[in-house]
């Protein structure tokens, strides 16, 4: 047989681009081209409505793109390099840009109420500091996995089952018990981290993606019992007038004994929002403390040495059940606090709020971020849940274009945008060169 | 006895849905040892492509039967031809670039590529769910409910029917094909040993992409199954359907073609007693259960092989 003549460049382009072409169109002549509806008034009629015209610009976007990406870059003998990675520290941050970024968002969280407030004034400056809440919330959220997926290598799909154990502890404990905030704070942090134990004893010992399903399965679980025993939880319409957090004792409320007039200030419901803010703040910086003291005890350390290679752990002589689950509880006693801040803030909870798709936004954060690393999830959680804000407009591509950017990303950079996956501790310096890209994971 | 033997009826035609949807997920794990977390919403798009060639064609219940049947096959054929342009689609985008990469990177953008395709969905088709008017209306009454007309009346429909012998029949062409055919042959070589395969001039990343080719065009027969029974479909079906499918491949054994059809008929079997004795809402709580205590008691299922771990 003849050696099969190398087309052109353009000609094997073209092709390629054409192939691409007609892919699109399968996927796109159905789906796109024809939308299937509902006929109001007709009875319960179908319909189609035809947008052929859809169908051929996203056929001509991907033959141009896949045709200008082939001409230039794909099928080049010499592609130009572009330096996208001149563009990002080598190896993630370097120590020194780390610190900087660190303590400058440090810095700006710290101001940033006052900041707001002078520039904005308390009624334009409200929904700034309630987005900025929300992001502190996920943040939080965020350090809480972390310590799961990104510290000890255990894939959790079901988060936000404990962020819901931990707002209904709250949510039930005030509404039975009339139990105020500040005692119900541990009390949820406690109560999560027991279910967290209790559902991770027996699952702790399966591999990773078994895991990551069995997770998940318990945390629709939670979801439907919650949704079901209407008794006790509501169902569906949830749980509201749920207690507000007060401030050493002092209400946040107009009149006497009430936080304005003890500083003798005006009262403003603004007052409110910056005491929840700095709460989530603290709360948030708490399990960043905790979470980084941890890394540097035996148990943090065990934790790293547990994702990097299961196997060589328990040759090593470390109890991996119990390493595995005290990741697993302070993981869930975190989402446990911040479950419960979000009952406070909300006033209102419904099984609405702990779906599956949360714990996939939280577990995008950390991913996204960097698995492990603590300044990536502040960025991830600024970037997306902001993001998610700044583009409320286009509601229904919000979660399209999310999928998207997970699977992107994930693709570009498998270890995470700012990612530091290296182990605070290893042997050499030639150990270390072995970066964990070429570890093969352990059967976590 | 009545109520039980309709519970049955109905218990295996769900049975077959959730069968056809698992050998999906079975035959990915098989082959790369991933979840293929997005293959719900590969079967959701099916049903939603099915749904639209049946509009399309304009077919009804008026349509004479003998030209039904045959409307009905040709949108099968269409719906598994589109369907596994899409799981191409995915696989070639989100799984194939990971290859070698951590366990966990395929499962995360698995999970991504879920999202897009629900929202895409979504934003394509509506977030109102859509009914189908029944196209076969007819049933076999297996009992008269007694002399006096209090008992319990069985009902087989003639869907069920439909449902059931496609099924059969679909399994025993896909049992041939990966046993006496020179693809079924690469795809179990794969399953053994990737490295080895592609040494003996197996193509791996073409019997990996029609790996999951195969496995969108069951699930999406499996859409178009669910369609006719159940006559509404909407964008978040694949989820739960998924998730189910997944536990009757793991119960049945994951790996194992026969194990994911049995695991399917149980799970459908369970969820219909499950539903018909104690209560509808629990219904997924009782799936979802089944799935921990496999997992966590028997992680080989009931026909699978017990993993070693290696180094």
């Amino acid at each position: 047989m003849q050696a099969r003549q190398k087309d052109s460049l353009l000609v094997a382009s073209v092709k390629d681009s054409l192939g691409a072409a007609v892919i699109t169109f399968a996927l796109a002549c159905v789906m796109v081209g024809l939308r299937v509806d509902v006929a109001s008034g007709r009875g319960a009629e179908l319909f189609l409505e035809h947008r052929w015209l859809a169908v051929a610009v996203a056929v001509l976007i991907v033959f141009a793109g896949r045709l200008a990406m082939n001409i230039f870059f794909w099928k080049r003998e010499d592609p130009p390099s572009l330096n996208l990675s001149g563009l990002m520290p080598k190896g993630g941050l370097g120590a020194n840009s780390s610190n900087i970024i660190k303590y400058g968002l440090l810095g700006l969280a710290v101001v940033l109420p006052f900041v707001l407030m002078f520039w904005l004034g308390a009624r334009g400056s409200r929904q700034y500091i309630d987005l900025a809440i929300l992001v502190l919330t996920y943040v939080m959220l965020g350090w809480g996995l972390n310590i799961v997926v990104g510290l000890a290598g255990l894939l959790d799909l079901g988060y936000v089952a404990f962020y819901a154990v931990g707002a209904y502890s709250y949510a039930l404990l005030a509404h039975y018990f009339g139990f105020s905030f500040w005692l119900c704070l541990p009390l949820a942090g406690i109560l999560a981290a027991f279910w967290g134990i209790i559902l991770g004893f027996p699952v702790l010992r399966l591999r990773g993606d078994y895991l990551a399903i069995v997770t998940l399965a318990f945390g629709e679980i939670i979801r439907v019992v919650l949704l079901n025993w209407y008794q006790f939880t509501g169902g569906p319409d949830g749980l509201s007038g749920i207690p507000r957090p007060s401030f050493f004792g002092l209400e946040f409320s107009r009149g006497e004994g009430g936080f304005a007039s003890f500083f003798g200030l005006d009262y403003s419901s603004i007052h409110r929002i910056i005491f929840l803010y700095y709460l989530i703040f603290a709360m948030a910086l708490f399990t960043n403390f905790v979470t980084m003291r941890l890394r540097r005890m035996p148990i943090g350390r065990a934790w790293e040495a547990l994702r990097e290679d299961e196997i060589a752990c328990r040759a090593l002589g470390i109890n991996t059940t119990n390493t595995k689950l005290t990741a697993f509880a302070l993981g869930a006693m975190f989402a446990g606090f911040a479950g419960s801040f979000f009952a406070t803030r909300q006033g209102f909870i419904s099984p609405e709020s702990f779906t599956f798709l949360e714990s996939a936004i939280i577990l995008a954060i950390v991913v996204l971020g960097g698995l492990g690393s603590q300044i990536g999830v502040v960025i991830a959680a600024i970037v997306m849940i902001g993001g998610f804000e700044f583009f409320r407009e286009f509601e229904e591509y919000r979660m399209l274009v999310f999928g998207m950017i997970m699977v992107v990303i994930m693709v570009w950079k498998p270890r995470g945008l700012i990612s530091s996956r290296t182990p605070s501790v290893a042997l050499s310096k030639n150990a270390k060169g072995i970066s964990a890209d070429l570890v093969q994971e352990g059967h976590g | 006895m009545d109520y039980f033997l309709q519970q049955l009826i109905n218990g295996v035609t769900l049975g077959s849905i959730y069968g056809l949807i698992a050998i999906g997920y079975t035959m990915v794990y098989g082959i790369i040892g991933m979840i293929n977390f997005a293959h719900g919403d590969i079967f959701m798009v099916g049903s939603f492509v099915a749904l639209i060639l049946i509009v399309a064609l304009g077919i009804t219940a008026a349509t004479p039967v003998l030209l039904l049947i045959l409307a009905l096959a040709l949108v099968l054929v269409v719906a598994m031809a589109l369907t596994a342009v899409w799981g191409w689609t995915v696989e070639r985008i989100a799984y194939r670039p990971l290859r070698g990469s951590f366990r966990l990177a395929p499962l995360i953008t698995a999970i991504g590529a879920s999202i897009a395709l629900q929202n895409f969905v979504q934003v394509s088709q509506g977030a109102k769910n859509k009914p189908l008017q029944p196209l076969f209306s007819g049933s076999f009454q297996l009992t008269d409910g007694g002399a006096d007309g209090s008992g319990f009346i069985v009902n087989l429909s003639y869907i069920q029917i439909l449902i059931v012998v496609t099924t059969v029949i679909l399994m025993g062409g896909f049992t041939y094909l990966i046993n006496n055919t020179n693809l079924g042959r690469s795809q179990r070589a794969c399953e053994q040993d990737r490295k080895m395969a592609s040494l003996l001039g197996v193509n791996v990343d073409r019997t990996i992409s029609l790996t999951f080719v195969m496995g969108a065009s069951l699930a999406s027969v499996a859409g178009l199954m669910f369609l006719l029974y159940y006559g509404v479909v909407d964008f978040y079906i694949g989820f739960l359907a998924g998730v189910k499918a997944f536990t009757a491949a793991v119960l049945g054994g994951i790996g194992s073609l026969p194990g994911a059809m049995l695991g399917g008929l149980l799970i459908g079997l369970i969820e219909t007693f499950w539903s018909g004795y104690f209560s509808v809402e629990y219904k997924d709580v009782a799936a979802f259960s089944i799935l921990a205590i496999v997992l966590i008691f028997m992680p080989e299922g009931l026909l699978g092989q017990p993993e070693v771990e290696k180094v």
